[in-house]
């Protein structure tokens, strides 16, 4: 079979072409760009992508507008099929804004926009996104983010802790994320969101490739599915 | 009855003898919109009327430009891209200094777009901003909050728009405390054959506005530009433009996406002046005239003037001039990016500017006093010698030895300008795009050319401090100290854009300060084989706020930018192993004059900057890159601020491994800032030609001082400033 | 008619913006200042005829986020 990832570009999107590239280096195969007014999603989709950037200027809040566009309803409707979606640091603000994933994303603690390369430590190595690495393992992987200081109330939190959906947590200060919280699947484990960008962390000449078997293991999952 | 005043002309910042020229050239008396008009076009900013002349003199060719000063960036060739087709850099740095001042956070941010807009209309997708910011003294009231405002107002426009800030330079010094700098640097990557010009051509064609709808923004924001602060700049806040970076990435977008087609016959930016110079500029280019209807703008405010419009500075907007019959393929493309679309006018040619508004014709100007013939002026200057007994740099005459070279060290790694920069560069997005290699904290920053094995080198650099002491030999040092960077990467220097920043050209000490180091530039250009191709020139920049005629320090920014074939063989500064040789290109003579170590350990700034030796800085740049090439070497660092033991240190807290050295050290030897020189590491055993060995790479210090102490001083600057 | 959407944070809900007004403050050496908790305000331009539903919905799926915000809906006339 040949792998159908798709990645949205909303207004304001600007890892998407970043995102489409770690896939194709990936999986072989060039993403489908699928634009946010949209009405449908390409038929029979294999992995769904929610870039990061400044949906809609971060306006309002981050990801709020990008979550009520044309296209959300069909990937919340793929979501809920099963099909597996990703969000990335505006993605993860996207999804959380929909629904899809419990939570929010304020302010980071300093004010201030964080890019560098941080330790992320891997939660769950059960899931479709993680199976590629193993619980406890440390990551290097870069954050650039303002607004990715995760938020839920402490029921939530417990909660996520207990169904095993913390995926990944910050294994240094980062941004004030409750429970140093990176990212987070939902109940199915068929949706991730994160802050950090493993799509930046493919190769070795960027910096790291520890990102890359976030996507090997997604789509080695959907191949021998 | 006459409109125009005496107070009228003057509140337009022109001169009695500018606006006779205007009733000459006219034949009659101009009225409001007129006059607005030519200020703005008459102004330093635009006009370039007392630089104009001294910039002439620049060597500005090279076989590889494609296209040098003149347009809105300079063009080179970069060879081929992964289709095969021929590629192209295009670059330019710009001034936001004054609005910087007045409002730091939106300065710096309409700053970044403004130059990120000249660059993607030539045809280029931005893949790397850079920033060189002077600041003043640290303890300055003020200074705390220009700093945070102008990094976050730099990140909050270059990170949403998605463009990596990969780079730049940030001093400290008290002639900047009343006026600091911000010249904010762009680089983009097109297809030769996909370039795009300004000239407007073709009668009947149509005039298109693209992007936002204009408001009454930033009106007589270019005259500002040129105007000395008065003591109360804080009132001028009104005429500082806020940025929409938001609609500056659909921009960008919607640009590209009808540069792909063939319907633009020119396009420029609305930068400072707005729709005033980019339609003069555009037209007189072209040799055509050009005909607006001004109800035809698209308008944010009600009951807007077409003076107004004509001046006002709104951001993200753009004018093209489109083949005929395009305009509903164009339209539908910015539709789509939900940005204005509006044919406001067509090219004529009458030689002429005429502006329609309500039916009547309200401007008539003959294009060529607005542009080719605007006022230039042949300032006074003073003599070399002249300026040496103004500036009085002293002699450096005899210094204090030192107790202890390790705590020397200590304190210079601790200082505000050799500090770690990570708190205001983790501020900026460096990585988006995937295609940053290596960014600010080494020599130059390095960004692949996306799907090649190419990948450009850039820098911004100056030392104002010797453009004070010596302004030719300050002009040579900024050139040359971009052409070592560029070098200490690997990649071969190709060609540089600049940013003169410099004070009141009406006083003959600060002309000589700009004519000494375009001079000293214009020779390191030529003998480095280093051609300027784009710049801007930002004067008047003196406050009285701080108590009185202060001047800043002569500051030619200089953005060098250069290529490396395969990115495999970029160099970087950090020590790499233990063990391998330490090596000194460029010998050790010791000069202190005008020393970082002079001034941060002893409180004096004398002497005369360190001479450059162009030829020498030639050969020793061409050894450089033929080691990295070669892949004989394992780090490269050139010798700059701080001399030898900073660069040693340098290197040691990149690599995490300290170095062991069997020179002997003297102040002058471990401080001194001798130019043209450089630092490489060797695996054991490889000789490395007319360098000499001075050491080691080994153990957790570097002549005394332990790595976890030089961290500490390097990395609580920022923190204890800016937390404490 | 004009309508005023006040968007606050739920209490509880940790503000660092808040926090860093409130720092300021002090730097600046006003006393007695508690507590800054930061929000934001929304002004609509609506007919007259949309009802307190339709602005209660407009607040519950787009101008706050339930997770972390609470609202208040202000009518002012003219």
């Amino acid at each position: 079979m040949s792998f159908r990832g798709a990645v949205v570009t909303f207004p304001g999107s600007n890892c998407d072409r970043d995102m489409a590239v770690a896939l194709e280096a990936v999986s072989g195969v060039p993403a489908i760009r699928v634009w946010h007014g949209d009405a449908e999603l390409p038929a029979n989709l294999d992995f769904i992508a929610l870039p990061g950037g400044f949906s809609y200027g971060d306006y309002l809040r981050s990801g709020a507008m990008a979550a009520r566009s044309t296209v959300m309803q069909s990937v919340i409707e793929a979501a809920r099929r099963g099909v597996p979606v990703l969000g990335v640091c505006n993605g993860f603000q996207v999804l959380t804004e929909a629904g899809l994933l419990p939570g929010a994303l304020m302010r980071n603690a300093s004010q201030h926009f964080i890019c560098r390369n941080v330790k992320l430590k891997v939660e769950n190595s059960q899931s479709l996104f993680t199976a590629g690495y193993s619980a406890g393992q440390i990551l290097n992987i870069p954050v650039a983010h303002h607004d990715g200081n995760y938020f839920a109330d402490d029921a939530t939190l417990d909660r996520l802790e207990g169904e095993g959906r913390v995926a990944f947590r910050y294994a240094e200060t980062v941004n004030g994320s409750a429970r140093d919280i990176a990212g987070v699947l939902n109940e199915a484990g068929n949706v991730l969101g994160m802050m950090p960008h493993p799509e930046r962390a493919i190769e070795e000449a960027l910096g790291s490739s520890d990102g890359r078997a976030l996507f090997e293991s997604a789509i080695r999952s959907l191949v021998e599915a | 009855m006459s409109q125009i005043t005496p107070e009228i002309v003057a509140e337009h910042g022109l001169s009695k003898d500018e606006y006779a020229i205007i009733l000459d050239r006219l034949g009659r008396e101009p009225n409001l919109v007129e006059l607005g008009i030519f200020s703005v076009m008459w102004s330093e900013h635009c006009s370039y009327k007392s630089s104009r002349l001294h910039l002439k003199k620049l060597p500005t060719q090279a076989p590889w430009v494609i296209c040098g000063p003149g347009e809105n960036a300079g063009v080179i060739d970069i060879g081929e891209g992964p289709d095969g087709k021929g590629q192209a850099a295009i670059f330019k740095m710009e001034s936001h200094n004054h609005p910087s001042y007045i409002e730091p956070y939106q300065g710096a941010a309409t700053g970044v777009g403004g130059i990120l807009r000249d660059v993607f209309t030539m045809g280029a997708r931005p893949v790397a901003n850079l920033n060189a910011l002077r600041f003043g003294r640290p303890d300055h009231p003020k200074m705390k909050h220009l700093v945070s405002g102008v990094v976050a107002g730099i990140g909050g426009y270059g990170n949403c728009v998605g463009v990596p800030t990969v780079g730049g330079e940030t001093n400290f010094h008290k002639a900047y405390d009343g006026n600091i700098l911000v010249n904010a640097m762009t680089v983009g990557v097109a297809d030769t054959d996909k370039i795009f010009y300004s000239a407007a051509t073709g009668v009947g064609n149509p005039i298109v506005y693209v992007g936002s709808k204009t408001g009454r923004d930033g009106i007589h924001g270019a005259t500002m530009a040129s105007a000395d602060f008065g003591e109360n700049s804080e009132e001028k806040r009104p005429t500082v433009q806020v940025g929409d970076p938001f609609t500056e990435k659909l921009l960008i977008e919607a640009c590209l996406e009808l540069m792909a087609t063939d319907a633009i016959v020119a396009i420029q930016d609305m930068g400072a002046a707005g729709l005033t110079s980019s339609s003069v500029e555009m037209a007189s280019k072209g040799g055509a005239g050009i005909r607006l209807n001004m109800n035809k703008v698209p308008c944010r405010e009600e009951g807007m003037t077409p003076y107004e419009m004509m001046l006002s500075e709104s951001q993200e907007r753009m004018l093209m001039v489109l083949k005929p019959g395009k305009e509903p393929m164009a339209e539908a493309i910015f539709r789509k990016w939900e940005l204005d679309f509006a044919v406001i006018g067509e090219v004529t040619d009458t030689g002429h500017m005429v502006l329609e508004f309500n039916g009547e014709v309200v401007c008539d100007i003959p294009l060529g006093p607005l542009a080719d013939d605007a006022p230039e002026y042949d300032r006074p200057s003073l003599s070399r010698e002249d300026y040496q007994a103004w500036a009085k740099p002293g002699e450096v005459g005899e210094v204090p030895a030192s107790a202890d070279l390790g705590a020397d060290l200590l304190k210079l790694m601790g200082s505000a300008d050799l500090a770690s920069r990570a708190w205001i560069w983790q501020q900026y997005d460096s990585q988006v795009g995937g295609d940053t290699l290596q960014l600010s904290g080494g020599d130059a920053a390095v960004v692949r050319v996306h799907g090649t094995h190419k990948a450009l080198a850039m820098s911004t650099d100056c030392t104002p401090r010797y453009c004070y002491a010596d302004p030719y030999e300050g002009g040579k040092q900024a050139i040359a100290e971009a052409y070592r960077n560029i070098s200490a990467v690997g990649g071969t220097p190709l060609a540089v854009t600049n940013c003169l920043n410099f004070a009141n050209p009406e006083r003959p000490e600060i002309m000589a300060q700009f004519t000494g180091c375009l001079a000293g530039m214009g020779d390191a250009c030529r003998a480095l084989d280093f051609p300027i191709v784009s710049g801007n020139v930002s004067l008047y920049n003196e406050s009285k706020a701080t108590g009185g005629g202060s001047a800043i320090l002569p500051t030619p920014a200089i953005g060098g930018v250069g290529l490396l074939d395969d990115y495999s063989k970029m160099a970087t500064i950090a020590f790499k192993k233990e063990g391998d040789a330490i090596w000194l290109i460029g010998g050790e003579t010791g000069h202190l004059g005008q020393s970082l170590w002079l001034r941060e350990l002893h409180g004096r700034e004398a002497g005369a900057p360190p001479p450059v030796d162009l030829a020498a800085e030639r050969k020793h740049g061409e050894e450089v890159r033929a080691l990295i090439k070669a892949q004989a070497v394992t780090a490269v660092h050139d010798i700059s601020d701080g001399g030898l033991l900073v660069t040693l240190a340098e290197m040691a807290l990149a690599g995490g491994i300290g170095a062991q050295l069997d020179m002997e050290l003297d102040v002058a030897k471990a401080f001194g800032e001798d130019q043209g020189r450089y630092v490489v590491t060797a695996p054991a055993g490889v000789e490395i030609p007319a360098a000499q060995r001075i050491g080691t790479v080994g153990g957790s210090s570097v002549a005394g001082a332990s790595l976890q102490a030089l961290r500490e001083a390097n990395e609580s600057f920022f923190k204890d400033w800016m937390e404490g | 008619m004009k309508v005023r959407i006040h968007v606050s944070l739920k209490p509880g809900v940790l503000d660092p913006q808040g926090r860093a007004i409130h720092h300021a403050l002090e730097g600046l050496g006003f006393e007695g200042v508690n507590d800054v908790r930061a929000g934001r305000e929304i002004e609509l331009d609506v007919d007259d005829s949309v009802s307190d539903e339709a602005l209660d919905a407009m607040c519950k799926q787009l101008l706050a986020n339930m997770v972390i915000e609470n609202y208040r809906i202000e009518r002012v006339t003219a």
